[in-house]
């Protein structure tokens, strides 16, 4: 009795016998075409040619003669984020970058991937505490691969990019995100607006309830101010 | 052509360094505005305090009368135990050269208005918004005062000192929950919203009311005017943050005749990283981390630059080594820079990538210097108070240091110099690009109060490292190169002299290396908790690769932490120039100015 | 003549093309010019000639002595049966005072009658904050903290992974020796410098004529510390 993942997700049960059990390999053609698949993707990963601060100039030491990302068929900095798989996210998040960073990401063609390069794009890094910095861009894209480091190294990028290569070959044709079919607009990230400070717009209950108990608060202060006059 | 290169570079007059005319203005401007002006009185404190309203007439009398006509940088002050807002204007002399005339104008801190300078001095066109944006001064008369750093409608002005930001701990670095009962927590725990963000008291958004995309446009408006003539209309172009040729995170809102540029808005603050407001909270030695992130191409210059004004603040002194060391590490930096900066140049003038690509192997053996020396190859964090923070190390790679330097400065450096002169310098397609594009006049860049190759590139033989010396400079045997045609290939060929007049400059220093080895490369022991001996104020200038870069600083007595700290950038200032530079020309043109301007984004929005 | 200008730019290029190749001609009999270690220092090096590329990962180009990244904290060796050895860090907080984003968390030890003892209960650096600027290092005072040479540390998730630990920052000393030996050295040099001029303080009088050996490793270590004058303080 042998138990496998199909194409679908869904375990099948299909019963060998007991004397085949040595000749037969149970698979599926997801299967069979994942290390293809994987091994396309992986090896032509081609980045957004997008640069956000001291990150960047260690990722374009990178890109050029001693680091050679060539290498890995990833020197193909696209300046259109709909030619591009791969963000890497090269440096501080402000909070007015943050709305452009989530847009330029929803405009990504699928299978995607965001590397979040350094100290800064992963936690804010040592800007955390400033008031125009986002405490990382995992706060509002899903983030694959993190490269710590102020700034890291090309050689520390590279081990990244070979961390994220390492997590393609993971993947399964079946499950990977796929160039979606369904409702065009479903699966974008909700772009953060520029109010008084950054809205992230799935936190809108929460900031209004906040914004309520604190006026029930002024007004409570208020009272007792008035009561004790 | 490429003759011509390697001849020495012109060189203009070189500005004659008076024994101190700014004591010579100071005593002009108090006979003519005898009630309006005062000394500065506040103990290590210089300059003159102006009244606000004769502020424009005394900026005209220095730069019509008494010859300093260049507004170098404008700082707003938050005073608040004074309960004053304070302007702090640096005005120099091109001429003459040497120290900085100090104009101070104090109001009140509620109401804080003061006249603007920028019809007097275009150059100030920024740095009021700047100051506005972060300190909420008013400058009235200014024509488009609108928020800088920060976007239309954020709340507060957060430079004031009693604007907290979300993750505000306490007043100044050390926090005490980090010893000797340090619990670790990420500071997005204590924040309700789990953010780096707060909102004002009792706010409440609907959702809908914010639209990012028309707030980033606000003040730009789609003109429907038509040319006389052909019937075009006028339309409004957006260019960045995410462009490949804008040099990081840098936007234009660029207004096109057809394919002329007749209108360019830049827009910047994409990479405003509170550097400033961090700065004021950190001590004095934990800032020189931080200004290695400003121009993160140049970080020992900027760290010169910094230590040179505590320096000044504590008055500490510097030992023969250190400074050689030192002026050895700007004058790499300078190379370093102006490699990488010809390099984006040049591949956005379409020689894509292949002479970047060939300035970056001797780059990336400067890198391996600054590497085996200061243990990072950009974020050098090498300066500090009254020397260098290591020695020269024994050996980078296989060789030891001086062969390295040696081969670095007789060999590589000038080799790269001639290759990339024989690539691209009589190139045509360079040529046909970049001469007569981008024109900028010596008056208007004096005017806009360019800095650095941008300046010198107009025909202004103005360099700190000549009108005002620091360091050693003064001993040492250089020309200030300059260019007359003010254009984009005149940017081009200047970054290639001063190359080679840093180059100049190395040849002479390691001689002195070699003689001092051994010798003390610092003047006391560095305090990780230093308290500032005196109160006051100083000003730390050096000549950045971009330009003058300047620390405006201020500190009571006994204290760790600058009450103020503003840096000018030469970058930020440079883009005041850029709307000049790219009027009538085609939206193409466009990027190879702003790649001969040569900016950082983490300079221009800190 | 127009385009002497393009043709004279593409000979440069064509310069770099052949140098390369001229290049591996001359490593052919010398263990060839990739993947060997000798090629690759003298290809990075200001001898360098043709194609620059460092092979990460099949090569990894050597980082230097000072090389910093993120911190780590030394300890001494372990001994057999142990976990981790002991802590050379006194939670004095002088790295905690000092970093400047602040990321250093640490918990001071306390002896069971309360008083504080020089050992930390909790050490944190959150990697996430640290922007490797080394400060810590250059100012603590026991040597007990160091910045690592491992840069290769990218990973999936940073809520497990980038707050280390006490556990995940300590390192015994000899690791410390095998990534910077000579500095390493210097130090220990500096450290038994001082020793000996305490007790020297303490002896005199007593004996009034030094051993003339120990006073030249008294020299010896001056001469080190003047020679890293600046790591040592």
């Amino acid at each position: 009795m042998t138990t496998t993942p199909n194409g679908n997700g869904a375990t099948s049960e299909i019963e060998v016998p007991d004397e085949l059990a040595n000749s037969v390999v149970i698979t599926s053609i997801a299967k069979l075409l994942d290390p293809i698949y994987n091994w396309s993707r992986r090896n032509s990963l081609w980045p957004l040619g997008f640069g956000l601060a001291c990150c960047a100039i260690e990722m374009i030491c990178t890109a050029a003669s001693r680091f050679d990302i060539s290498r890995f068929g990833m020197e193909v900095f696209r300046a259109s984020p709909r030619q591009a798989d791969l963000m890497i996210v090269s440096g501080t998040v402000t909070k007015k970058m943050a709305p452009i960073i989530v847009r330029l990401y929803n405009q990504m063609a699928e299978p995607r991937y965001v590397l979040s390069m350094g100290a800064c794009a992963s936690g804010g890094g040592p800007f955390k505490e400033g008031y125009n910095v986002v405490d990382g861009i995992d706060k509002f894209l899903p983030v694959d691969v993190y490269v710590p480091g102020c700034p890291p190294t090309p050689q520390a990028l590279v081990n990244g990019l070979i961390a994220m290569q390492e997590k393609i070959d993971q993947q399964s044709i079946a499950t990977a995100p796929w160039y979606r079919k369904s409702d065009p607009g479903a699966d974008l990230l909700p772009v953060p607006l520029l109010g008084p400070d950054l809205v992230d717009v799935r936190q809108l209950d929460l900031i209004r309830k906040e914004a309520a108990a604190a006026n029930e608060r002024i007004e409570a202060e208020a009272a007792a101010v008035e009561a004790s006059a | 052509m490429s003759d011509t290169i390697l001849e020495a570079p012109a060189t203009g007059d070189q500005p004659v360094v008076f024994d101190n005319p700014v004591d010579e203005v100071t005593a002009a401007l108090k006979e003519r505005f005898t009630e309006f002006v005062a000394d500065d009185t506040r103990p290590g404190y210089g300059g003159l305090v102006v009244s606000a309203d004769k502020i424009v007439e005394v900026a005209e009398a220095l730069r019509d009368d008494l010859g300093f006509n260049y507004l170098s940088s404008v700082t707003g002050v938050d005073l608040i135990e004074e309960d004053k807002m304070e302007v702090v204007y640096h005005a120099y002399s091109i001429d003459k050269g040497g120290d900085a005339m100090v104009l101070k104008v104090q109001v009140d801190r509620d109401n804080p208005v003061v006249p603007s300078l920028t019809p007097t001095y275009p150059g100030a066109d920024f740095q009021e918004r700047e100051a506005w944006d972060l300190l909420g001064i008013r400058f009235e008369g200014h024509p488009d005062l609108r928020r800088i750093l920060t976007w239309d409608g954020f709340h507060g002005h957060p430079l004031r000192k009693d604007w907290k930001e979300p993750f505000f701990e306490e007043e100044a670095k050390p926090f005490g929950s980090r010893w000797p009962a340090g619990e670790v927590f990420r500071a997005e725990e204590k924040n309700v919203y789990g953010k780096n963000v707060q909102y004002p008291e009792g706010w409440a958004p609907s959702g809908a009311e914010y639209e990012a995309e028309t707030d980033s446009y606000a003040g730009i408006t789609y003109s429907r005017e038509s040319t006389p003539g052909l019937k075009t209309e006028k339309v409004t172009v957006n260019m960045g943050p995410q462009h490949p040729s804008t040099h990081g995170v840098f936007r234009m809102a660029l207004t096109l005749d057809g394919e002329t540029i007749v209108g360019l808005k830049p827009v910047m603050g994409y990479l405003h990283r509170n550097h400033e407001k961090i700065g004021e909270r950190n001590t004095f030695i934990q800032n020189i981390p931080y200004t290695d992130r400003l121009d993160y191409i140049s970080s020992m210059s900027n760290n010169l630059g910094y230590v040179l004004g505590v320096e000044k603040l504590m008055e500490a002194e510097v030992p023969e080594r250190a400074e050689w060391i030192r002026i050895l590490m700007a004058e790499l930096t300078r190379i370093s820079n102006h490699l990488w900066a010809l390099g984006f140049l040049l591949n956005d003038m379409g020689a894509l990538q292949t002479p970047m690509i060939y300035y970056y192997i001797e780059r990336e053996l400067i890198l391996d210097l600054f590497e085996a020396t200061a243990g990072s190859r950009m974020m050098c964090n090498y300066m500090r108070f009254g020397g260098v923070a290591y020695d020269l190390p024994d050996q980078v790679r296989d060789q030891p240091v001086m062969d390295f330097l040696h081969d670095l400065v007789y060999d590589r450096l000038p080799r790269v110099l001639h290759q990339g002169d024989e690539l691209v310098t009589g190139n045509e397609i360079v040529r046909a690009r970049g001469i007569g594009y981008g024109y900028l006049s010596a008056e208007d860049a004096i005017a806009f109060s360019a800095a650095g190759p941008l300046l010198r590139a107009s025909g202004v033989p103005y360099d700190v490292r000549r009108a005002n010396p620091y360091s050693y400079y003064e001993h040492l045997d250089f020309d200030v190169a300059v260019r007359y045609n003010g254009d984009i290939y005149d940017r081009y060929l200047i970054r290639i002299d001063e190359m080679q007049q840093s180059l100049r400059i190395l040849e002479q220093v390691l001689p002195h290396l070699k003689a001092t080895e051994g010798a003390s490369i610092i003047g006391s022991k560095p305090q990780y908790a230093l308290r500032m001996p005196n109160a006051g104020e100083a000003y730390g200038r050096v000549e950045n690769p971009k330009g003058e870069l300047g620390y405006y600083m201020t500190a009571k007595r006994r204290s760790a932490n600058p009450e103020r700290y503003h840096v000018r950038a030469p970058s930020f200032i440079n883009l005041t120039a850029l709307e000049k530079m790219c009027m009538g020309h085609k939206v193409a043109d466009v990027v190879a100015i702003l790649g001969s301007i040569d900016i950082v984004l983490g300079e221009v929005d800190r | 003549m127009y385009g002497l200008g393009v043709l004279k730019g593409m000979a440069v290029t064509m310069k770099h093309f052949v140098a390369t190749y001229m290049d591996d001609i001359h490593w052919l009999s010398r263990g060839g010019r990739y993947y060997n270690d000798n090629a690759l220092q003298v290809r990075q090096s200001t001898k360098g000639k043709g194609v620059v590329t460092v092979f990460y990962p099949e090569e990894k180009l050597p980082v230097p002595e000072r090389f910093r990244f993120v911190p780590f904290l030394v300890t001494d060796e372990l001994e057999a049966g142990q976990q981790w050895g002991h802590d050379w860090c006194t939670s004095c907080g002088i790295c905690a005072k000092v970093c400047p984003p602040q990321c250093i968390w640490i918990e001071r030890g306390k002896q069971p009658n309360g008083r504080p003892k020089p050992e930390p209960e909790k050490f944190f650096i959150d990697i996430d904050i640290c922007m490797n600027c080394g400060l810590c290092a250059e100012f603590c005072p026991f040597d007990a903290i160091k910045m690592d040479h491992d840069y290769e540390l990218a990973s999936y998730d940073r809520t497990t992974a980038h707050i280390h630990d006490k556990e995940r920052l300590s390192k015994p000393i000899s690791y410390w020796r095998s990534i910077a030996p000579k500095r390493a050295d210097a130090e220990l040099a500096a450290r038994e410098f001082t020793q000996l001029s305490k007790s020297k303080k303490k002896s005199r009088g007593r004996d009034a004529g030094d051993e003339p050996e120990q006073e030249e490793r008294i020299e010896a270590a001056k001469l080190r510390q003047l020679q890293y004058q600046g790591v040592l303080y």
